[in-house]
């Protein structure tokens, strides 16, 4: 293991990059976002994707899946972020599915991360109650009953969770607000009685949702993991998804990146390529070096999770901050070099800002992170 | 000898070779006996002619048991590497076991007061006269120049050419008549830079290096040395061992396990992070040479991010560190006094300031990944020289 991708991630790579740059370029977006497409993704598009195994490609191959590791879907992230892939894959397959495999019973494994896999069930994971990524400030209470448990609260930035057909829900069982003691996780059946899901546009044109539960009843076998000891597993499978959201967001940078460099080597003002002038070259140079640290980090981090390393949280914080940061310089400049095209719609650069900055808060931004790295190095 | 050297203790050669120690001494001429110093070159040089797997392992092992360098200097990073590859025989045999054995201290004659960055605009004259040159004009930043014992300098011998076809590359002795060297003090109170004067220095042709008006060809191979090495001095660095995190600690404190004035846990953060992707970009160069999918270019990052970063280190500690980590002089056994660590660390903060002007600026290496990496175009306005 190292800090570059083998040759079998690279081919998967590969076909990730033919994939969505015959199938799915930026211009798929524009049209799901302008026809306002109910799914807000393109179903077709995600059962070839299935079709090449990217349903089941973290998952152990007995639950149906390939076994690629986090690193290989991370590698196919990275493409998904060069042309702005909708499709539920970070949801579904990184995060819910992380979830259940952390946590959940052989039973569970064996059903949902199967059916998953075959492109047959779509899971998401319902958390946030704020306007930033908190896991452990968890209100929504689950209450014991003969039954089962009793869950009331508000959900937020639900990603696809508008079409989800399970939710998993994190709970409070027991403990303080913002206690990492005390939350559960439950498996909500979609169209479970007292479950309302409202579908959210953000400027990304990408798939969110906020979710009220009133006394919405599941039964005891709807837990996953034990009573009270959610937030591990979860923040495990947090950790999968920050870094996949890390390496989609990545992509995008080095896209936004190359399309303006592009741009500076056939824009003419003053009768000469733009991309002469010095107080343009540094700040794409600077971006340069950027991006570069930001793979580093990526890489690191990935190596770190793949090898259990104690510090893999730290460092998974690292990436997402780093990237983060970075992404919010090189969409902000993309658009700035481009000039006045940069700010029509009808130029592609200014999906790529949107995108960024969605992607940035999802699932802690910088400060979040910088404040976690610095938690974790009890500091 | 294991621990870390101190900059008194260093081993920088020459005629007027400085021991602090018996210990020192010892260390020194019996890695001299093996080629320990230059172990990459040829036995007949004076090296341990090791190749380059076996002289990776050997420079693991001596980092791995804390071994310091037996010497330090511009002979065995630069000037030798240069003659190596460009000198004659005969150059080689007087010059390099010199080196070798650390008897000739080497300084570099390149910047001038008009020539920094522009390099390649260095007015240094050498005129020639039958079998020799004669210099006239002056050097900056000739680190050591008042110790050293040769320079290799750069010279232009035609000033009609465009301006990088007319420099000359020359070896010579720094006793000889006309030369003078003036320190030159800096912010940090440090002299080890000095301005060089010629006056009718008389040197002869045989000492050119390379090709008379071809010496850029040399002089850009030797920058690349000075970078490697910059970087590699960065890792083995002499500092004050203070983190903004360990400062922090000392002056700020914990509550909780967090730092008591918690403005500062996002700075030391990203410093940290920065500092991790800049030691992780060299691994992963090397991890991705190893899987057949290695980028030369990445390297250009290097010396601007370490430096760039290494400002803001020291900017962070003086933040946290306030008044302790901006004493001038003084001594720790009085109250109103400082560590020697804490005014190692005002110089630290001074010095961090040198590394992104020498060895070519922030902005040159910038320009470098503008049009060297990712293809900019050149800007036509910019002067090339000649007539």
């Amino acid at each position: 293991m190292s800090l570059a991708f083998n040759e079998e991630q690279r081919s998967l790579k590969d076909t990730a990059r033919d994939f969505v740059q015959a199938n799915s370029p930026v211009e798929s977006l524009r049209e799901l976002r302008d026809s306002k497409d109910k799914t807000g993704f393109s179903r077709d598009i995600w059962s070839q994707m299935i079709e090449l195994g990217w349903g089941g490609i973290i998952f152990p191959e007995a639950y149906g899946g390939f076994d690629f590791g986090v690193k290989g879907l991370a590698a196919s992230m990275e493409e998904f972020g060069r042309t702005l892939v909708a499709s539920p894959v970070l949801s579904t397959v990184a995060l819910s599915g992380s979830v259940i495999l952390n946590a959940g019973n052989e039973t569970q494994k064996q059903e949902l991360l199967s059916s998953i896999a075959a492109g047959e069930l779509l899971v998401s994971l319902a958390l946030e109650e704020g306007v930033r990524h908190n896991p452990t400030t968890i209100t929504t209470q689950a209450e014991k009953n003969d039954n089962g448990f009793v869950i009331n609260g508000r959900k937020t930035l639900v990603m696809d969770g508008h079409v989800a057909d399970q939710l998993i829900v994190v709970t409070r069982t027991s403990g303080q607000s913002s206690d990492q003691k005390g939350i559960s996780l439950f498996l909500v059946d979609a169209q479970a009685v007292g479950l309302q899901i409202t579908r959210t546009h953000l400027t990304d044109s990408r798939n969110y949702a906020r979710i009220e539960l009133n006394n919405v009843q599941v039964s005891d076998s709807a837990l996953i993991g034990q009573v009270d000891e959610g937030f591990e597993p979860l923040d495990k499978a947090l950790d999968v998804a920050r870094i996949c959201l890390s390496a989609e967001l990545f992509g995008s940078i080095q896209e936004a990146f190359e399309r303006t460099i592009e741009y500076l080597k056939e824009r003419k003002q003053f009768g000469v390529l733009i991309g002469t002038f010095q107080g343009l070259q540094h700040r794409a140079a600077h971006m340069y070096t950027e991006i570069q640290l930001c793979k580093s980090l990526l890489m690191d981090a990935l190596h770190a999770l793949e090898s259990g390393k104690d510090k893999a949280p730290a460092l998974v914080s690292a990436a997402k901050a780093k990237i983060s940061e970075t992404a919010e310089l090189v969409t902000n400049e993309a658009v700035q070099l481009h000039g006045g095209i940069g700010v029509t719609d009808e130029f592609e650069i200014g999906f790529f800002l949107k995108r960024a900055r969605v992607a940035q808060l999802l699932l802690g931004d910088a400060h979040f992170h910088y404040g976690r790295y610095a938690t974790l190095e009890k500091f | 000898m294991r621990t870390p050297v101190t900059q008194e203790e260093q081993v920088w050669g020459g005629r007027n070779v400085r021991f602090a120690s018996t210990d020192a001494k010892l260390w020194f001429d019996r890695c001299v006996e093996k080629g320990y110093c230059v172990p990459d070159w040829p036995k007949e040089y004076g090296g341990a002619g090791f190749d380059r797997q076996q002289t990776r392992i050997f420079k693991e092992e001596m980092a791995r048991l804390s071994c310091r360098a037996p010497q330090v200097n511009l002979g065995i990073w630069m000037a030798g590497p240069a003659i190596l590859e460009f000198g004659t025989e005969e150059q080689k045999r007087e010059h390099l076991p010199k080196i070798a054995r650390g008897e000739i201290r080497w300084c570099q004659g390149y910047s001038e007061p008009g020539a920094g960055s522009d390099l390649a605009g260095l007015q240094c004259r050498a005129d020639s006269d039958g079998d020799d040159y004669i210099i006239n004009g002056s050097k900056m930043w000739t680190s050591g120049a008042d110790e050293s014992d040769w320079v290799y300098c750069l010279v232009r011998t035609d000033f009609d050419a465009p301006k990088h076809n007319g420099i000359t590359f020359l070896l010579f002795d720094m006793a000889s008549e006309g030369v003078d060297a003036k320190p030159i003090e800096l912010i940090t109170g440090e002299t080890h830079f000095c301005q060089t004067f010629f006056d009718n220095v008389r040197v002869p042709k045989k000492n050119v290096l390379g090709v008379e008006n071809q010496g850029w060809t040399v002089a850009k191979r030797v920058l690349q040395f000075e970078r490697n090495m910059m970087s590699d001095m960065e890792s083995s660095a002499v500092r004050a061992a203070v983190t903004p995190r360990s400062s922090a600690i000392e002056h700020i404190g914990l509550v909780d396990g967090k730092l008591a004035y918690p403005i500062f846990r996002q700075d030391i953060a990203r410093h940290e992070i920065a500092k991790r992707a800049l030691d992780k970009t060299q691994q992963r160069m090397a991890d991705e040479f190893a899987e057949g999918v290695g980028d030369m270019n990445v390297a250009t990052i290097l010396k601007y991010v370490g430096t760039e970063e290494e400002k803001r280190k020291y900017e962070l500690i003086l933040k946290i560190a306030g008044e302790q980590a901006l004493g001038w002089s003084g001594d720790a056994f009085s109250d109103d006094g400082f560590s020697d660590e804490e005014l190692q660390l005002t110089r630290d903060w001074l010095s961090s300031k040198t590394h992104s002007i020498a060895g070519g600026t922030s902005e040159i290496q910038l320009n470098i990944i503008a049009k060297r990496v990712l293809g900019l175009p050149e800007n036509t306005a910019v002067d090339k020289g000649g007539k």
